[in-house]
């Protein structure tokens, strides 16, 4: 623990690139596939994208360095000093649950479009041009 | 045009988002002061194995101290495979097949799957159980319990999941939660209140309200997922409506 600990340290800056940074990168490449795609199957996977993406994010948030999953299990009664922030992961929780519902909504709906239209692609649907 | 309007977009959003993260250093502690509480992590940090006698703090936050929210959520996934369900409802005809895989699965699957079927349930039974000691919860063990469910749909062209035993199941453990939380509220003033004695930490039954609620998200997101399955399984292909 203690040469993670080290290497925490002096790799910081590294590991805080690379986390928040594909968060963020997830983030956009979403937004991207949402705003730019043309099948609309393609949109409802941006959109999933850019949820994990946030989940990431949340995650990240909550870490604390060395810190251990939030669990009183035997043996770790009383280090709480050394477990991470319980409240995103909770959040995180509850979001992925509603990102799925999401998700299927959006995809029945996808399939009516599709079932209606004889097509998912959106440039060809007139009725959802903006 | 449209297309640059739209780079540039993101690219405004993304350098806002890295520079409002910049602030956020990646690992340090914000959980505030964990022997008196001055932040909400601290508070339930320090309250979960004390007061409540629950290993699994998360799980603490989600079904006890945040109760009334995971109430919320199973509503939102409810009305969820409800809307499917009515978006996607249509009359049976009486000369499509019933066949909803037109491949046959080799035998190594079906066995297989046979095999690893009452496994997968177990596992996720196992996993609503204990919410409250390891990682996990209803939402995890019912979604593995769908996992189960899929893996015998996509492999029998006949597997039946009985429909109306779904819904019963799903609506009856929805009005047990709600019943829960109502008895807490008339016999001790506030929903989802906890009823009997917490335990002791790291029991199978400890936690207070934490495995009864479990038991009902889990039977209810499990058979609630199964039917989002199951439906968006009986799509016929090809015939256009």
């Amino acid at each position: 623990m203690n040469e993670f600990n080290e290497l925490f340290i002096k790799y910081k800056d590294l590991i805080t690139l690379a986390v928040y940074g594909t968060a963020i990168m997830l983030i956009i490449i979403g937004l991207y596939a949402v705003l730019l795609k043309k099948h609309l199957v393609k949109i409802v996977i941006g959109l999933s994208i850019i949820d994990a993406g946030v989940h990431l994010l949340f995650v990240a948030v909550g870490y604390i360095q060395t810190g251990t999953a939030p669990i009183f299990s035997p043996g770790y009664e009383n280090a709480a000093d050394k477990m991470v922030d319980p409240v995103p992961q909770a959040l995180v929780l509850t979001a992925i649950v509603i990102g799925f519902a999401v998700t299927a909504l959006a995809l029945s709906l996808v399939i009516r479009l599709y079932k209606h239209h004889h097509t998912a692609n959106i440039e060809q649907i007139k009725s959802l041009k903006w | 045009m449209k297309r640059y309007i739209i780079f540039l977009f993101i690219a405004v959003l993304g350098w806002t988002l890295a520079q409002t993260f910049r602030a956020i250093p990646f690992g340090a502690d914000r959980r505030g002061n964990l022997d008196q509480p001055d932040r909400v992590a601290a508070f339930y940090l320090k309250e979960s194995p004390e007061t409540l006698q629950t290993a699994n703090s998360i799980t603490a936050i989600v079904v006890n101290f945040r109760g009334f929210d995971t109430l919320g959520e199973v509503t939102v996934l409810f009305l969820a495979a409800t809307g499917l369900a009515s978006i996607l409802y249509r009359k049976e005809e009486d000369d499509e097949t019933e066949e909803r895989i037109t491949l046959i699965s080799s035998s190594l699957v079906r066995t297989g799957a046979k095999i690893l079927f009452p496994l997968i349930l177990l596992l996720g039974i196992y996993v609503f159980i204990h919410g409250h000691l390891t990682p996990g919860g209803g939402f995890q063990g019912g979604a593995i319990i769908a996992t189960g469910f899929l893996l015998m749909l996509i492999t029998y062209k006949r597997f039946d999941t009985n429909h109306n035993l779904m819904v019963w199941l799903e609506s009856l453990a929805g009005l047990a939660f709600v019943a829960t939380g109502l008895y807490g509220l008339f016999t001790y003033g506030s929903f989802l209140q906890n009823t009997h004695s917490v335990g002791t930490l790291n029991d199978l039954i400890s936690g207070g309200l934490i495995p009864l609620i479990y038991i009902f998200i889990g039977i209810k997101v499990g058979t609630e997922l199964t039917n989002i399955l199951d439906i968006l399984l009986k799509i016929k292909p090809g015939k256009q409506s």
